[in-house]
């Protein structure tokens, strides 16, 4: 049934600020910093520790009745204060919420009164400014802001290096692992940015960390104007608001600005564009994974060829599953994103040209009662995406295959891969074995070997 | 060990119970530090967690996405029919909205949202920037509720306009406006209503049964499980009792005051305070010596089950030491009582929200040497876990990472649990749930053990 749709229900979407707190805890020593009401910080790590399993602090400038009257910026001050005495952090990312957006705080203008007023007390830590209003975007949109934002207040102008800057977008730890092993063994100096794949998914304490070791160096994130080249993986990331479009623009850095590298054609891709960049071949380990995943497309080819599935998600991941998923002969009969840039239905049309042929549908901009409606119609054999379609998979029984984030009610999100030959590998053998499950369950013969 | 200090500002926010030492009494009840990273939530929060598990009516959050999407079917609050609760409702408010006003979005989006689920009544949460816009929440709620002739509910909750307890009373407020519009036809003078009981893992229904084995009649439970109908009949009710006082003190007063129903304050939590509760309900109906009787029949049969089971349990935590951080002061009481009958004693005590005589009666009951804190934050629980060498923390899910990173065990004892630990059967869960994580095989490996990482 279609109804009128004002409201926005079962979001399909988080907030801005909360992508922001995921980025600054991706930097060394830093606290991310919500200016805005407790709730918003409370809410925030919550989602976030439901996923990561992790402690997350983030300090907020818990509004009041009188600071949204007469203005956020003594609350702000006292608090940038108080976290620097109590986690002393060499950074502090400070993201806005809706509260202080619409008040009008500026917050520029009240760091660098801040600076001026405190400066000849301890070391003062860098600040960096994000701003995230939740009533514009969604939080995708808040991890890109406080990336370049990030990159903006400490990227500084030096002499061309062997460097390469990788921005990654909003992959999980295990991803970023994976992203810096490869980059370590074509033995290329390189800053990652953010790099959470300590902080998210770290081991366990033998003493309180305020903040949790690993993250990129501030000092490293200085050099990124030097590279010789950024790497940013993201289709619908346009250059006026991503790092590496900043980088570009100041710096003269090149942007190579990629699909996610989910299947062999864009890990091709990204490999390739390493080579070019390092003028070294891929190390043999990599050929491997490659090879071993060319025939797991052999053995498993059968099992998904015309299946048809709806994939949901930040609009970036979509593209990148798009990708992987059409060279294995499944159709995304719906790619759906709470996500709005506008780049979406053209991102997928570049990767599949016939797209309308195959009867492939884009829509930038939904829910999930939106998507349910469409798989009513649409009768996918599975979803792809976070564990927030269990609700509309349990109701109408279509099996749910979780990736991405959130992943809330299932174990080990952090650690799962999707990126390059080693993610892809991951993530055919689990959908494979999705359908020999679902196939196995009908079966009233229960075979034992599929 | 990196040396941990405690913000200035915090420090009457803490203490130590010491003999011989003249103590002040502990701040609370005040607003969080700026800077600070609290547990608490917002007044938002506090509505949302109170009104939450009021399965047939329209939960709708007028403001950005944030809110409604981190409190998608966030609690464990179960229903016996409908679950419309468990689902998310914004306006998804737009910088468009922000700068025009969101009141045409909050009229459509009722009107629709009305029509395609047929709600009993709604429930409209204001966010922080909603009163900032000039949005005329209740104009709107006015103009629906004649159209659509079901009660349309302002909750007044933006996030910074006060606590997360301020939250419960905009709540309780909207809940008052349903109270004493139903009819009260057939209630039997033995009747109660359940106040602050959320059917966690379906813990009102264990509570209810209970009370009904007593020849107690059970008119409304809130919120848990909890139905429109049910709430508007609330006021036929002789006895309002009272779990979770931070969230419901407020409305049992306000029902004692309008309709002279008067409250006792209970708890659910453990043997010694689940039968407590039972017996007080019967001691207030002292001409019925039957209903006393069948109490203690409950008690009797239920503890005769429980309690050679826990002996296991007991056993084997004799001796370990727990920290309890959870949202209210009077559940605290509770569980240090639990602990202590499963051989475990308290090294921390704290709450979010406890007030003045909730402390001072920590205070009492604790042991020497026990932290008390209010609104603490991960620094300060971690501080004191590791110095006071806690085995167990008890909390949310917000302390648990805290407990895991640090090598102890933990127990959900917040909204997402999945296993009732309320009643006499939800102490065996919990000593259950205690004992497989403080004995757990894998804190050999801790690094607090002394193992090298």
């Amino acid at each position: 049934m279609k109804h009128a749709k004002t409201a926005t229900q079962n979001a399909c979407k988080l907030c801005n600020p909360l992508g922001a707190c995921l980025a600054f805890r991706g930097i060394e020593n830093c606290v991310p910093f919500l200016h805005g009401s407790q709730g918003c910080a409370t809410y925030i790590r919550r989602y976030l520790i439901s996923h990561y399993k992790e402690p997350i602090d983030i300090a907020s400038s818990n509004f009041h009745e009188e600071t949204a009257v007469f203005g956020g910026s003594h609350n702000l001050k006292i608090g940038l204060k108080n976290v620097s005495k109590q986690y002393n952090p060499e950074v502090i990312g400070i993201a806005t919420t809706c509260l202080s957006e619409t008040i009008g705080d500026d917050v520029p203008m009240i760091i660098r009164e801040y600076k001026q007023e405190f400066k000849n007390g301890s070391p003062m830590p860098i600040m960096i400014h994000a701003s995230t209003p939740s009533y514009m975007g969604s939080h995708i949109d808040g991890f890109h802001a406080a990336v370049r934002a990030t990159v903006k207040t400490l990227a500084e102008k030096g002499a061309r290096e062997k460097l390469i800057n990788i921005f990654p977008n909003m992959v999980s730890p295990a991803d970023i692992r994976y992203l810096k092993e490869i980059l370590e063994d074509f033995k290329v100096p390189y800053m990652l940015l953010p790099d959470y794949s300590q902080t998210m998914d770290g081991g366990p304490w033998g003493e309180y960390h305020r903040i949790p070791p690993g993250g990129t160096p501030a000092s490293a994130i200085a050099m990124a104007g030097s590279a010789i080249a950024s790497i940013e993986f993201g289709s619908t990331l346009e250059a006026s608001k991503s790092a590496a479009g900043y980088l570009e623009e100041a710096f003269g850095v090149s942007r190579y600005h990629m699909t996610l590298p989910i299947g062999i054609k864009k890990s091709d891709k990204f490999f390739t564009l390493l080579e070019t960049l390092t003028q070294q071949e891929r190390p043999e380990k990599y050929d491997d994974e490659r090879r071993r995943l060319i025939d797991a497309y052999a053995d498993g080819h059968k099992y998904v060829f015309e299946q048809k599935v709806i994939i949901y998600g930040e609009e970036d991941l979509v593209v990148g599953m798009t990708a992987f998923l059409s060279e294995i002969g499944i159709t995304p009969v719906l790619c759906a994103s709470g996500g709005k840039s506008g780049m979406l239905r053209k991102s997928i049309k570049e990767l599949i040209p016939n797209m309308e042929e195959l009867g492939i549908k884009v829509r930038e901009g939904v829910d999930f009662v939106d998507i349910e409606d469409e798989a009513k119609l649409l009768k996918p054999d599975f979803l792809i995406g976070n564990s927030k379609g269990y609700t509309m998979s349990r109701k109408n029984n279509i099996p749910l295959i979780r990736l991405g984030f959130p992943i809330h009610d299932r174990f080990g999100g952090q650690r799962m891969h999707h990126l390059g030959y080693r993610g892809t590998q991951e993530l055919f053998d689990r959908i494979v074995n999705t359908v020999i499950e679902q196939r196995q369950n009908a079966s009233s013969i229960g075979y034992t070997y599929m | 060990m990196e040396k941990i200090t405690i913000l200035e500002g915090r420090q009457k926010q803490i203490f130590e119970k010491k003999s011989g030492v003249e103590q002040l009494d502990i701040s609370c009840d005040t607003s969080s530090l700026s800077g600070s990273v609290s547990q608490r939530a917002c007044v938002f929060c506090g509505s949302r967690v109170v009104l939450y598990p009021v399965a047939d009516a329209l939960h709708l959050v007028h403001g950005p996405i944030g809110c409604a999407a981190y409190t998608w079917d966030i609690r464990g609050a179960v229903s016996s029919g409908p679950e419309l609760h468990r689902l998310s409702f914004s306006t998804d408010l737009q910088e468009m909205d922000v700068i025009y006003g969101g009141e045409k979005k909050l009229y459509h989006s009722l009107i629709e949202l009305i029509e395609q689920y047929k709600p009993k009544a709604a429930f409209i949460y204001s966010t922080c920037i909603v009163g900032l816009i000039g949005d005329d929440i209740e104009a709107v709620c006015r103009k629906v509720a004649k159209e659509t002739g079901i009660p349309v509910l302002p909750v007044h909750s933006e996030g910074f306009k006060g606590t997360k307890k301020d939250g419960y009373k905009a709540a309780c407020h909207a809940l008052m406006q349903l109270i004493g519009t139903g009819s009260t036809e057939n209630i039997s003078k033995y009747s109660i209503n359940i106040l602050g009981e959320f059917n966690l893992a379906g813990e009102a229904w264990i509570i209810r049964k209970y009370y009904e084995k007593m020849g107690i009649e059970v008119v409304s439970t809130l919120t848990g499980d909890g139905r429109i109908d049910a709430v508007r009949r609330a006021h036929g009710a002789s006895l309002n009792v009272v779990q979770c006082s931070g969230s419901m003190t407020w409305l049992a007063k306000e029902m004692e005051q309008k309709y002279g129903i008067p409250y006792i304050r209970v708890s659910y939590f453990g043997i010694e305070d689940m039968s407590k509760s039972l017996y007080d309900v019967a001691k207030h109906f002292p001409k019925r010596t039957d209903i006393m009787e069948a109490a203690k029949q409950v008690v009797s049969e239920e503890v005769k089950e429980l309690y050679p089971s826990l002996q296991k349990f007991k056993k084997a935590l004799t001796g370990k030491k727990a920290a309890i951080y959870v949202g209210g002061a009077f559940k605290t009481f509770s569980l240090i009582k639990a602990l202590r009958s499963i051989g475990m004693s308290v090294v921390l005590a704290g709450s979010q929200t406890g007030n003045k005589d909730d402390y001072a009666r920590l205070k009492e009951m604790c042991d020497e040497g026990t932290v008390i804190v209010d609104d603490s934050n991960p620094v300060e629980l971690s501080k004191f876990i590791l110095e006071k060498k806690a085995d167990l923390l008890i909390g949310g899910v917000k302390e648990r990472p805290i407990a895991f990173k640090l090598g102890i065990g933990f127990c959900d004892h917040n909204h997402e649990r999945k296993i009732p630990l309320a009643g006499f059967v939800g102490m065996y869960n919990f000593a259950l749930e205690v004992y497989q994580s403080v004995m757990s095989p894998v804190w050999q490996f801790a690094p607090r053990k002394g193992v090298k990482i």
